[in-house]
């Protein structure tokens, strides 16, 4: 099936700006990622990754620009309307809450009510459901391993990384943005992560993953968006590009040959 | 010893009630402690405490404290006094059930609206109650005649049973099934153990903290109705001395004081615990201040249990 390159794209940042009270963080940022492409941000600190991903996630407004959602313009004024135009976002810290179970994590406010009208009116759980979904979604993506009732304290770091990345795929995300998702794990369980990404990317689920191995980002990424002072000054297919240069790019060296890609 | 390790802050108030009933039995083994009287009498007494308490679960699950919940008592006493001789059981009861739904979100909005925490918005409102209660009462018992709220709220009995018993239990597999099965009480305990987290997720962590307020504040003003009932009267001091029971009695039951965990069934043993405790003590032959003593001790040993379990 031929599809037209329109079609493809899941998320389209237009020349986005975020002014704050006292200084300009984003001074134009333009990039599309496709349907099922796992795309790096890079940048430095103080690039105005954070920035972008809080107006993805509809933490934050922006003062000037689009983003457009499967070719429509949409405004993501609340986590909410982000969660419902189908994107997700895992921060470094994953937001999960300790002391509740696998599956009362990956079903935070989308808990699965009782069938019952009454019950379903009292908001009743329906614990079946939400266990037999989640057992179902864990087996879907090789994580089958994961205890469902094990409160996430007694999970390791790598399992952390994973329920949060299935509680987005649970919440309906087609688009995941990732912030530094194996930074802090061992080399198996950082595999197990990777793994899982990919899988996710064949399932047609956009990444957007902000890391700082760009060794990973080699192995793992089909392009590189660079911020620069709140500017993309480039967006490459990683295959196309050394490392040293992206090393470069982000430190704000002139590379005039890649960025006019 | 193996023991102190399976004393956690979950089963502490199993043991600790079973050690206090050994306790006593020898040392009150001919008296009138162990009459079926005696401890039907403790569960009425400790009734609107038990009510009082577990209301209280609501406010701290979601990380928040109210100090205020003794002046409810007071107030909604004093409310539902005044107005059932004009007005009857319907309207003076839902009135003063309102007041104390309402003073609740107040303190909920207020602190969120202030940035303040809600400890010290409702030792404000504490404060204030105190006063108003005394100021609205002139200092006086206002007595209660209607037999229906008597039978209702008071120290009647239905076959047998004690109506406060009912009310305790009734209210206890309520709460229980809030926390346990409705959504609400997934979204009050995500909010108190990482209010963050539970935003992130897009749960309204501003409604879910005013409604724990408001049901804190709610339940005070059903124990206050039930303390009215069973005095045949409301006086001013109604609960006023009743929060370091409620909070011993919480702390030793196994919720979390810091948020993110609650404990029906522990509280509602953590303040018959301190009712017998007070009872024993008292057929014993010690006055009111060991009495006072003791809660004291009981709130610190169950606090620092409680906070080593948490480091573990």
């Amino acid at each position: 099936m031929i599809r037209t390159a329109l079609d493809q794209i899941a998320l389209q940042v237009v020349d986005l700006h975020k002014c704050f009270e006292d200084s300009h963080v984003l001074r134009g940022v333009s990039f599309t990622a496709n349907r099922g492409e796992i795309v790096a941000l890079l940048g430095d600190n103080g690039a105005g990754k954070s920035t972008l991903v809080n107006c993805l996630a509809g933490k934050l407004l922006p003062t000037e620009g689009e983003i457009l959602i499967n070719g429509t313009k949409q405004i993501i004024n609340s986590p909410n309307t982000a969660q419902n135009l189908g994107i997700s976002v895992v921060y470094q810290d994953l937001a999960l809450i300790k002391e509740m179970s696998v599956v009362e994590n990956l079903f935070l406010n989308r808990e699965i009510r009782h069938r019952n009208t009454l019950l379903n009116r009292l908001g009743w759980l329906d614990k079946k459901a939400m266990a037999m979904r989640a057992k179902k979604l864990l087996r879907r993506l090789g994580s089958a391993g994961i205890e469902l009732g094990l409160p996430v304290s007694m999970l390791s770091g790598g399992q952390r990384q994973i329920v949060a990345l299935i509680r987005a795929v649970n919440a309906g995300a087609n688009i995941i943005v990732m912030d530094e998702p194996t930074a802090a794990l061992g080399n198996e369980q950082c595999n197990h992560v990777i793994r899982l990404i990919r899988l996710l990317s064949s399932q047609g689920v956009t990444t957007i993953l902000i890391s700082h191995d760009l060794g990973q980002v080699a192995k793992l990424c089909d392009r590189a968006v660079v911020l620069y002072q709140g500017q993309t000054v480039a967006d490459v297919a990683v295959k196309d590009v050394a490392q040293l240069e992206l090393l470069a790019l982000m430190s704000g060296a002139e590379c005039s040959g890649i960025s006019a890609n | 010893m193996r023991l102190s390790a399976q004393v956690t802050a979950k089963t502490l108030v199993y043991y600790t009630f079973a050690l206090t009933v050994v306790i006593f039995t020898f040392v009150l083994h001919s008296s009138a402690f162990f009459s079926i009287e005696n401890w039907l009498n403790i569960v009425r007494q400790t009734a609107p405490i038990v009510i009082m308490a577990i209301g209280l679960n609501f406010a701290l699950s979601a990380g928040q404290l109210d100090l205020s919940i003794g002046a409810v008592v007071a107030l909604s006493g004093l409310v539902a006094a005044l107005l059932l001789p004009e007005y009857g059981l319907i309207i003076a009861s839902v009135v003063a059930l309102s007041l104390g739904g309402a003073i609740g979100a107040f303190n909920g909005y207020l602190s969120l609206r202030l940035a303040v925490p809600s400890l010290i918005v409702t030792l404000g409102t504490m404060v204030f109650l105190n006063g108003f209660v005394r100021y609205l009462s002139g200092l006086e018992s206002i007595p209660i005649l209607n037999e229906s709220f008597l039978i209702l709220f008071g120290g009647g009995s239905i076959f047998g049973v004690p109506t406060l018993l009912i009310w305790v239990l009734g209210i206890a597999v309520s709460v229980y099934c809030v926390f346990s099965y409705v959504q609400l009480g997934r979204h009050l305990l995500a909010t108190g153990a990482n209010a963050n987290a539970a935003r992130a997720m897009g749960v309204n962590t501003i409604k879910v903290r005013i409604i724990a307020m408001s049901l804190s504040g709610f339940f005070a003003a059903l124990a206050g109705l039930l303390y009215a009932g069973r005095m045949q009267s409301a006086r001013y001091t109604l609960g006023e001395f009743e929060f370091i029971t409620v909070i011993a009695a919480i702390a030793i039951g196994g919720c979390s004081l810091l948020g993110g965990q609650v404990s029906i069934w522990g509280t509602v043993l953590g303040v018959w615990l301190i009712g017998i405790l007070n009872n024993g003590l008292i057929l014993s032959g010690f006055s009111s201040n060991a009495q006072m003593m003791m809660k004291g001790i009981i709130l610190i040993v169950a606090v620092g249990i409680t906070f080593r379990t948490r480091k573990q």
